[in-house]
């Protein structure tokens, strides 16, 4: 953690040069002759910048460098503007011409140090939003040459929630220091953390080294000892939430993957090999609706997704009309014939993607807000799309559920589900509800395609990877049960997630496979089966 | 009945003209080459490029004059993603069609299904992918990086004071033999710098796999443990795709843990939203953004091939590292024929090393003369917003292959191939 001395009092030089004469509007020239030196000395440099809180000057130099238009001539730091060359200091114009500059590279590390020196910057702003932002990056930074910066903000703020971050990160810094009672109080500042990093700093102190404590005295020792137990409940409560969570999610795409087969499966006995292309068709009217936003309505782009929801249904459902029409009605009760076909109908459809859209995976931006997470604790986020879709699942559930249950079509559907025979016979059509059913199967079908488009890829084979897995749920919920596959994909995707925690992707993949082989032999009729004199035919 | 005989009818005219279309276009002066990629399947993705720069690559050719006065005639076959295919399809191109060479593969699986069938009948395959090494045939000529051309180099600059000073590192693979490999090498190469056993995570995810929530929640934890963290991966294929989006919305961002890729390049990036991916690394020894002469008549070549050809979204095609190595396999190829005077696949192999060649990578390149593989410069780039890459650090000059790591037991005696 210790920096090296002449490093150190490298930086240190450089912060009272700022300190001596903050008000001056143009920055001193040697402050930023460190550009221009090896790398560590740049990166020294940069941080300098920030922590001394040039203002403007500072902010307008890091720009530059951040836009690669920083380079060196002459041994002089110069930003390229155009054709002209200015003075990076004071901002004269300079007689070199734009070739001869020689650019800075900017890479990770230096883009690293730009952050802290911007957050370092942004800790004296207005905005309270700005503030904490940057105070939880120089967090993460913290390093002994951030002290003063920490203490000075600390003495200014007057957000409690701010101050916490700050003092957290002070304390931090604090930890290496040579008085016993600092480090003490840090200690006992760092048990509020819920960082694991926090915890490893810590841990540190509670080695040996040979014979001695790497940390001399007990009492900083006990509290260190204290304040990771502390942090260790807060990771393990954040890790159980994520990991249900992660099963929740995959819960969801499960069930939005499996939901459209469980209605056409279970109303006509289909089994549909084609129904992972019903996904990709939703998938790809997805792109096309994105494309339409992004050439005609840019400034709505971001709601591509929710006037993708129709789109994606109706395209899907359409292209399930046709193969109904066309093919499935000519082979009702032939299981195996209905089977080669639609496998046929899933090559022919994979290949017309191809055809039209090419092999290879199309772009789909996840608009801004389903992008980044809410952060529940250090290493535990849980993204907005995931989040997104978990609502969307539960959406198109209770659609489903409503159509099934409220309407006349639905009350058809589930008359031919029970006995196709009787419903025919008191006057249900039930061509016409084959038809309809399939129709409404395949568009969500589509809404599943809509939720894959915003985590996995969309390419034209992206349903072979979901036909299994959808009729995994199916199977195992029980045919033609609505309730039994949204519990059958709840619980399979919490336990995969458990397992992959526990066995890695590999192995929990095998295991899953493996679980429901033995529970399709103890109960082949799946956790919910049609009750009554129906049931067997 | 009817419409069945009409259906027949009509299949049996299809297999005949598809028959008749390659006998139709045979001419007798002709050299003929194989071109073997997956233009179905999996790996489609990837190799349906290579297929076309191939194409561009003996057009151009025999433009100019073809080779010995011949023109060269590709013959192109599909071998579908499917790796027992890959054997049938390569017997069926040199025996049946009698090619000189076949360019072709992309998976390590599908050379290694193909290689026995070139020893036995004595073809010539140039493979232009970068592979994990421990192997060298006879009829195989390898224009892709070895280990010590693509992952020791950015590993080595994972750990400098540059690429951040890594001291710990999450290997993330495929689970195939070309990661299992590669992560078997750089582990032996992180512990001979020092890197304790504690400090290297090995995770592997099955072929296809989309749903990262675990592994990206896993390296977290292992990245928060204290020391400086890099990820490796050799994930292939379009899992890259989930696992990217994942990184991005879970906030990992490339300026606290970066992550270095083998097998992401240009064309795996379109399909992908790269605004949360920027600075993010990949190491090839060839970028689209490299500056010089070659590479952007290179670049412009193929974007005008694809126009002409209609090609799927020909105005955003973009080149990348094995379609390079493709094109400078051909002309390897070329230059060696004329200069034995022969496409004799042994007096071909006998005058192929030495060869040199001016290539799209800015250096010229030469072709081992004894172990099969190119000299090569390493690049390592970070991503930019736009899908391409920013050169942040190469090699000088380009570097031999040692297709036998070092840092695999056993290869002690095989250094001087």
């Amino acid at each position: 953690m210790r920096l090296p001395l002449p490093r150190l009092l490298c930086a240190c030089a450089l912060l009272l040069a700022f300190l001596v004469a903050p008000a001056r509007a143009a920055l001193d020239e040697a402050s930023l002759a460190g550009l221009a030196g090896d790398f560590q000395s740049r990166l020294d440099t940069i941080e300098a910048l920030g922590v001394a809180g040039g203002g403007d000057e500072a902010r307008r130099v890091l720009d530059a460098l951040e836009a690669g238009a920083l380079g060196v001539a002459d041994g002089r730091v110069v930003i390229v503007q155009g054709e002209s060359v200015v003075a990076a200091a004071n901002g004269e114009t300079l007689d070199l011409a734009a070739s001869a500059v020689e650019p800075l590279t900017v890479n990770n590390r230096v883009r690293r140090a730009l952050g802290t020196a911007r957050a370092a910057l942004a800790l004296s702003a207005a905005d309270r939003a700005e503030r904490l932002a940057a105070a939880r990056t120089l967090a993460d930074n913290a390093g002994q040459s951030l002290l003063p910066l920490f203490e000075r903000a600390l003495a200014g703020e007057a957000d409690d929630e701010i101050r916490g971050v700050l003092a957290r990160a002070a304390a931090r810094v604090n930890l290496a220091s040579a008085d016993p009672a600092k480090r003490l109080k840090a200690a006992g500042a760092l048990g509020e953390s819920s960082d694991p990093a926090v915890k490893a700093l810590l841990a540190a102190l509670l080695e040996k080294k040979g014979d001695a404590w790497v940390e001399p005295s007990s009492e900083v020792r006990a509290a260190a000892d204290m304040a990771i137990h502390a942090i260790d409940r807060r990771i393990a409560t954040a890790e159980t939430v994520g990991t249900l969570f992660s099963g929740l999610s995959l819960g969801s795409i499960l069930l939005l993957a499996a939901l459209g087969l469980a209605i056409t499966y279970g109303v006509m006995g289909v089994i549909n090999m084609a129904h992972g292309e019903l996904l990709m068709v939703g998938a790809y009217a997805t792109f096309l609706v994105q494309g339409v936003f992004r050439s005609y309505l840019p400034a709505w782009v971001d709601g591509y997704v929710v006037a993708a929801i129709p789109v994606a249904f109706l395209a899907a459902a359409l292209v399930g009309v046709a193969m109904e029409r066309l093919v499935l009605r000519h082979l009702y009760g032939r299981p195996l014939e209905s089977l080669l076909a639609t496998w046929g109908l899933s090559l022919v459809l994979i290949q017309a993607a191809r055809v039209v859209f090419g092999p290879q995976n199309v772009e789909l931006a996840n608009p801004a807000w389903m992008s980044g997470g809410i952060e529940l604790a250090a290493g535990v986020v849980l993204p907005w799309n995931r989040i997104v879709i978990v609502g969307f699942a539960v959406f198109v559930l209770v659609l489903i559920w409503l159509t099934m249950q409220k309407t006349r079509l639905g009350m058809f559907v589930r008359a031919v589900t029970q006995n196709r025979a009787m419903a025919g016979c008191v006057g249900v059509p039930t061509a016409r509800v084959d038809t309809l059913a399939f129709a409404i199967g395949s568009g969500v079908a589509g809404l599943g395609g809509l939720a894959l488009s915003q985590i996995a890829n969309v390419g034209p084979a992206m349903g072979t990877g979901y036909i299994v897995d959808a009729f995994m749920v199916v199977v195992l919920g029980g045919v033609g049960q609505l309730a039994g596959a949204v519990w059958a994909a709840l619980g399979l995707g919490i336990v995969a997630k458990f397992l992959e925690g526990w066995a890695g992707a590999v192995i929990a993949k095998i295991l899953v496979l493996v679980f429901i082989i033995v529970f399709i032999q103890k109960r082949p009729q799946g956790i919910f089966a049609l009750k009554g004199r129906f049931a067997d035919s | 009945m009817k419409r069945r005989n009409f259906v027949q009818a009509l299949a049996l005219s299809a297999s005949i003209a598809a028959i008749g279309l390659p006998l139709g276009a045979y001419a007798a002066d002709t050299i003929k080459v194989g071109i073997l990629h997956s233009l179905s399947g999996t790996m489609a993705i990837s190799e349906t490029a290579l297929k076309n720069v191939a194409l561009m690559t003996i057009e151009e050719i025999n433009a100019k004059g073809g080779v010995m006065g011949k023109k060269l005639e590709p013959v192109v076959v599909d071998p579908a993603s499917n790796w027992p295919l890959f054997a049938e399809k390569a017997r069926q191109l040199i025996s049946q069609d009698k090619v000189a060479a076949v360019f072709g593969c992309w998976t390590s699986v599908s050379r290694k299904s193909v290689n026995p069938v070139f020893k036995e009948l004595n073809g010539l395959l140039f493979y232009p992918v970068q592979y994990e090494g421990e192997e060298l045939e006879k009829n195989v000529f390898y224009t892709g990086a070895a280990p010590n051309q693509q992952a020791i180099p950015a590993v080595e600059y994972l750990m400098s004071a540059e690429g951040g000073g890594a001291k710990r590192f999450v290997l993330l693979g495929t689970d195939y033999v070309y990661p299992r490999t590669t992560n078997k090498i750089l582990r032996a190469f992180l512990k001979s710098k020092g890197v304790a056993e504690a400090d290297i995570m090995e995770d592997y995810t099955p072929f296809g796999h989309s749903d990262y929530q675990t592994i990206i929640a896993k390296i977290k934890k292992f990245a928060a443990e204290g020391k400086k963290t890099a990820v490796i991966s050799t994930i292939n294929g379009d899992s890259n795709v989930p696992f990217y989006k994942e990184l991005g919305n879970a906030g990992l961002k490339a300026t606290d843990v970066p992550v270095v890729a083998f097998s992401v390049g240009e064309e795996e990036l379109r399909g992908v939203d790269t605004k949360p991916l920027v600075g993010h690394l990949a190491a090839w020894n060839y970028f689209m953004t490299v500056k010089n002469p070659e590479n952007d008549a290179f670049a412009k070549k193929y974007k005008d091939w694809a126009k002409k050809n209609g090609v799927p979204n020909a105005d955003t095609v973009v080149t990348n590292d094995p379609m390079e190595a493709t094109y400078v396999g051909i002309y390897m190829w070329k230059q060696a024929v004329e200069k034995a005077k022969s496409t004799d696949t042994d007096k071909v192999i006998a005058a192929i090393g030495g060869q040199t060649f001016k290539a799209p990578s800015g250096f010229t390149l030469t072709m081992d003369k004894t172990n099969h593989h190119l000299h090569k410069p390493v690049y390592i780039g970070e991503v930019r917003a736009d899908g391409q890459f920013d050169v942040v650090w190469k090699t000088k000059e380009p570097i031999r292959a040692q297709p036998w790591s070092p840092f695999i037991a056993g290869n002690e005696g095989k250094q001087k191939i």
